[in-house]
Formats: structure tokens, sequence, C-alpha cells
């Protein structure tokens, strides 16, 4: 199956790790991965932040530079969220709306991806640690992707999940909200942060960059001994002969 | 304005809510147990069968009234005049509050009894009826503390007095009315009822709010727990109640289902205690009803929505499920808003009413999470609409350094060359910052970012760079 990756900006400037981690178990599961080298940000921040006509500038890129892809898959609910909103974002551009949806209509969140269209919910992956899922809002209330992360750790062969405590309570980020808000953003943070010390997890995972960018720089600052783990990490760990 | 709440600006408004751990402690766990009642009444509730398909139900029927709101308020205000009542179109405030001034004028009021109302809280009734020399008595138990405590203002519009405990209403009511017991729930509410009982019955008017009104039939459906609203509507020979001119249903087959949706929604009840369905069918001589109704429609505002994007705003039936599962409003509480209407739809409504010189911070204390969106009962697309906001906001706004980035964004953004650009500049620019693999203090916004937490150092490799490399490996 041919896929084109979505790296996102978080990722590839911070976190590319993941994004190899990304790239190669989307390879382990058969599919053929390319990197269309047009790819910019989604936009989000500036849509979010109510600045509509920087955001369509690079929804037009975008979408230009993605819409020969076959299956567009992104380690980031919250990026492969804004891909739907293109359609709303360009609704007055006859010329792109349709393109717009095309798009966003073969986007996929990592784990909803190998999931649901993939149909495979064990990688043969292995990660011995007592751990605990961030679920993130934009994953799961705007693309209502709720399952899939889930189903894929539950065959994490040694993984210990923990449930975490009003997980579906937003952890702060929100882009833009973290540092226009940052009062407030601390406070969420840091219920976040012990209620993840509540269910004594070694390990935090996540399948969003932003809100682990947000969570980590918290743990961190405060020194608790908790790593932060993208699940395309957890499912790039792997058991020989499994698959 | 009476909508609005102090007179501080907002972010010294949100620091005074973070230093009051009372306060937080009780919304925290005031939302835990609103969302679990919520949740066993609706989504958990097999009795009713799909939760999903109540709140189709309920958004269409809300639609259809917004986008036919000239017929139904024609209808209503014709079914309710044919009957005997009185009704008045206000435009602003201050147009409601004069004419309900009038008729206390008339009826040469002293006493006032009221329900529980948000719509009078946003018209400031209150101050207008006690300017003229009228004593006005709250008499749900929320708004009676909040009154009591020198006029308190409310912090949820379900529940308006949440941001006090027990210990607190005892304290309250040992300051303010002489009380001597305990702080034992049935002991003060059995005071505040001994308190409240003759005023009941020596009212010259009583006023209420309106969760909905029917217009096939020209009543006035109230839902209520305490019996107060009853008590309000029964003794007084004259009644007068506001709602604002969104607040109606065709018929009663939309109340049933809007009935449903509120209580479950704001309350976790299947039914409240008390449904009270008022219809002016007056009788000069009546002993338990009000001879004289009056039914005041207020705009306020309400009309810049119609025809709008912000139309659906208007759906809203004011259940406070959104403010529930907000967690904005979690830690800043309902007072930070600066409004009477707060959490996610007080930063859609607020604005929308009182303008964005006012409240136009609002939109902003939202992370975008979407829990409002998906708890509102008639699926109003709330943290879309405080995009809306956003945008409305900042073309309203001259040249910020914020615009400016966002136009740099905006010209980094549509060019990949410029955005490989910063991708590979990003560690030049950050690398100095860096230390034991992450940043601490950073400059310009960053600054914000690094005051509560790490910042990440920029990744050390090129990603393009090792994907082409891992590619040709793979091919080879």
């Amino acid at each position: 199956m041919k896929v084109s990756l979505f790296v996102t900006c978080l990722s590839e400037m911070f976190y590319q790790n993941v994004a190899k981690d990304v790239v190669e178990v989307l390879e382990r599961l058969g599919c053929e991965v390319d990197f269309p080298r047009g790819q910019v940000c989604c936009g989000q921040p500036a849509y979010n932040s109510g600045y509509r006509k920087d955001a369509q500038k690079a929804a037009k890129q975008m979408i230009s530079s993605l819409e020969n892809s076959e299956h567009i898959v992104t380690p980031s609910g919250s990026c492969a969220a804004m891909f739907k909103e293109y359609s709303e974002l360009l609704k007055d551009e006859p010329a792109w709306k349709g393109r717009a949806q095309a798009v966003a209509d073969k986007t996929y969140e990592f784990t909803q991806f190998i999931v649901n269209v993939l149909k495979i919910e064990d990688v043969g992956a292995e990660y011995p640690a007592r751990a605990t899922y961030h679920t993130s809002c934009h994953m799961t209330r705007l693309l209502n992707e709720k399952e899939a992360p889930f189903k894929l750790l539950k065959n994490v062969k040694g993984l210990e999940l923990i449930p975490l405590e009003n997980s579906y309570d937003c952890c702060g980020f929100g882009g833009t909200f973290a540092v226009k808000m940052a009062p407030i953003s601390e406070q969420m943070v840091d219920e976040k942060v012990r209620h993840i010390e509540d269910t004594a997890a070694n390990v935090l995972i996540a399948a969003d960059n932003g809100c682990m960018m947000n969570i980590k720089g918290r743990i961190d600052r405060k020194g608790k001994p908790i790593e932060v783990k993208h699940i395309a990490q957890i499912l790039n760990t792997r058991v020989e002969g499994r698959i | 304005m009476a909508m609005k709440i102090g007179d501080k600006p907002f972010f010294d408004r949100v620091d005074d809510a973070l230093e009051d751990n009372f306060m937080r402690n009780a919304m925290a766990e005031a939302q835990d147990g609103l969302r679990g009642r919520k949740l066993k009444a609706t989504v958990e509730d097999e009795q009713i069968g799909d939760w999903e398909e109540w709140r189709s139900a309920g958004e269409e029927i809300r639609r259809h009234t917004l986008e036919n709101l000239d017929y139904y308020l024609n209808q209503l205000s014709e079914n309710f005049a044919r009957q005997g009542g009185h009704v008045y179109f206000a435009e602003t405030a201050e147009d409601a509050t004069r004419y309900i001034q009038d008729v206390a004028k008339k009826k040469n009021a002293k006493k006032i009894t009221k329900a529980k109302s948000m719509v009078t809280e946003e018209i400031g009734l209150n101050q207008a009826l006690e300017e003229i020399g009228c004593d006005v008595y709250e008499t749900d138990l929320a708004e009676y503390i909040l009154q009591i405590d020198d006029h308190d203002r409310p912090s949820h519009i379900v529940v308006p007095s949440l941001h006090k405990n027990k210990e607190k209403i005892r304290d309250t009511f040992r300051d303010k009315a002489n009380y001597t017991g305990t702080s034992e729930p049935c002991e003060l509410t059995a005071f505040a009822r001994s308190q409240l009982r003759e005023t009941f019955l020596e009212a010259d008017i009583g006023v209420t709010g309106c969760n909905f009104a029917v217009a096939e039939s020209g009543t006035i459906s109230l839902v209520t727990n305490e019996g107060n609203a009853n008590m309000v509507t029964t003794f007084p020979k004259t009644q007068i109640t506001v709602m604002g001119m969104e607040r109606l249903v065709p018929t009663w087959e939309e109340l049933d289902v809007m009935i449903n949706l509120l209580s479950r929604s704001a309350v976790g009840q299947k039914i409240t205690t008390y449904v009270t369905n008022l219809t002016p069918q007056l009788e000069e001589d009546s002993i338990d009803a009000p001879n004289e109704f009056h039914l005041v429609i207020l705009d306020a505002g309400r009309s810049n929505a119609l025809g709008t994007e912000f139309q659906s705003a208007l759906h809203c039936i004011r259940c406070a499920a959104c403010v529930n599962v907000c967690p904005v409003y979690r830690h800043i509480g309902g007072h930070a808003y600066g409004s009477i209407y707060q959490g996610p739809i007080g930063a859609v409504l607020s604005p929308i009413l009182g303008g964005y010189e006012e409240y136009g911070e609002l939109p902003y204390a939202s992370s975008l999470c979407a829990a409002c969106t998906e708890a509102c009962p008639v699926k109003i697309p709330l943290h879309e609409h405080l995009i809306k906001h956003r945008e409305n906001y900042v073309e309203k706004k001259g040249m910020t350094a914020e615009k400016m980035a966002m136009k740099t964004f905006g010209i980094g953004a549509s060019s990949p060359a410029l955005f490989k650009l910063a991708v590979k500049g990003m560690p030049a620019v950050l690398g100095p910052l860096v230390k034991d693999d992450s940043i601490s203090s950073g400059p310009g916004p960053m600054k914000l970012w690094t005051s509560v937490r790490e910042f990440p150092a920029p990744g050390k490799g090129n990603f393009r760079k090792w994907f082409d490399d891992h590619k040709k490996g793979r091919n080879q």
C-alpha cells in the first residue's frame, strides 16, 4: 500500500526520531512510504488564532503537495483533524474546496491508519513497562478516533497500561493557548501531571507531539522520573519472528 | 451593564481566581459530580435509547425554531395576549427594566419575589427595582445565598453559588441573617425556607425567567427543583416573566424533547422535581393565581447573531453541560469570565451580547479542546464559534506583533523552500539556548512557555536527508 508521510512541523523540527519510527513501522507493515517535499505546516496555529487568510495559504500549499497521494498518514491526530477543516476554510473558493475535501478524505492519523485501513492490531512490538496513555482532545473529539491507540497498545508485549484519571481533560497545550493563557495552561498541565503520577507509571504514551511537548516540558521542569513517548516509538520495538 | 462581573482586567481576574484554592477545589469537585450525573442520565441510560439521536433531535428543533423565529414569536405573543396576558418586546435591557419598573409603579408594588433567572441578572432587574423603592427577594436557594451575601454574583448558570460550600453558607447566614445553626444542608435550607415563607405570602409581584415558551399555546415552562417558582407564580396578583427572545419551542411535543435534554444535561435528572407550565388564563377573583401576567421578550443583542455564522449560539438552552466539562472553567471558576454567562457558552455569548470591547478576550480562554462541543445537548459547535470570534477580534485590531508573526507564518507556510530553511535554521537559532537537551529559559514568546515548562531542543539531524538515505538503503 502506498503511503505519503505528512510529518508535521513539530516532528520535523523537534521529534525526528518519532518521524523515523513512523516510517519504519509503516514499512514493516508492508507500506511503501514516500515523503512529498512540498509539505509545510498544516496551518493550525494561524487558524486557531483567528488568522484565516494566513491559514488558507498553508492549506493550499499542503493540498497541492499531497493531493496526488494514495493515503496520507501523520503522527498527529490534531494535524490530521486540521486537514478535515480545509474544505470549510476554503469554502469560498470553489476551485479549492473539492480538492481540500479529497485530501481530507484520504488523511489518517498514524494509529487510525494501522487499525482501520491496514486492519492490523498487533504490530509485534514489545515494550516491558508500566505505562499510561494520554488521549489527545483533537484526535478523540475532532477526528473521532477513540479506539485505535488502545487496540494497538493492548497487543504490545510486556506493556501494562494503567487507566488515566480524567483522561478526557485537555492537558493545557492548545497551541498558542499555552503561551497566551500561560497561567491557566500551567494549572491544566499540573493537574494532568498529578493524574499521571497517580498511576505510578514510568512512561506516558501519547499520539500527538503538541500534547507531548507540553506534558513532557512540565514533567521535566518538575524533575519527575517519567518518560514521555510517542506511540510510534512504542510500536517500533520489534519482537523477532512475531510478524 | 449587569451582565458584567467586576471591573478588573481579564488577567487580574484570572490571577485572583488561581489564588483562590478553596474556589478551585469546589469547582473541580462540582464538575466531577455533575459530569458523572450527566453521563448516568444520558449516554449510560439505556431507557432513553441512543443519546446521540436525542442530541440530533434537539439540534433540529432549535435550528427550525430559530430559522422561523419571527413566525413563532408572533404565534407565542398572539396566544399569550389572546388569553389576557400582556406582551412586551424589549429591544434593550433598559427597555425591559423600564417596562417592569412601570408595571411595579402602577401596581404600587413594595415586595417582589423572584424565581431563579439568569436573564433578569443579565438586565440588572433587581437593581432597577430597588431604585424605585421595591424590596426584591430572591427565592431560589442559591440566588438567596448570593443576595444576602452582599449581592455576590453567580459563578455558574445552573448552580449560581457553586463557588461556596456549606461552611461558607453557614457563615454568610450567621453574619447576615442572625443564623445560629450548623452547616448541615437540611438545617441551612430550613432556615432559608423560614425566612422566605412570609415573603412569599406578602409579595405584590412575582418575577420569573423562562426555560421555554410554547408558541402554540402561549405557555411559559419553568424547570425547577425547589418549588419556589410555584410559590412565586401562585401568591402574587401580578406575574412578570422575562424571556430571551430565542427561548421558545413550537409545540408541546418539542417541549417534551427539550425538557429531557435540559434536565438530563444540566443536573443528571430524568426530570426535575417541578416542571411548571403557566398559561395566562386569568380570572379576576382567582385566589391561587395572578390576575395580571406580563411577558417581557428580550432582544438585548440577540438579534446580532441572527442570520450570521453565530446564529446557532442562540440554540443554547442554558444547561451548562459545556461549563461542567470545560477544563479552563475548572481552574478559573465563573467570576474570572467577568460575565454572568461563563465557561464556553459564556465566551461565545458574551461578545455577541456585549461586544468585543468588553468581552473580546474570552474566546481566547479556551484551549479549543472541544469538550464543550461534544457535551452540548443541542450540538452547538462551540469551539468553532470561539475561532470565529478570534477571527473577528484580530480583524478589528490593528497591526500587532502577533499579526506580523502570523503574516510571516503565512509566507513561510506557502513556500516549501522557506519552510525548509526555517526548519534547517532552527538548531542555529535555538542552539545557544539549549542545555541538557532542552531549553529552560527562552526569549520573546518562548519566555511564557519556559516560565512553566521546558522547551525541547531542536532535533539534531535533518529528517529529509535521513529519509533520502533510508530510501536509498532500502532500494539497494
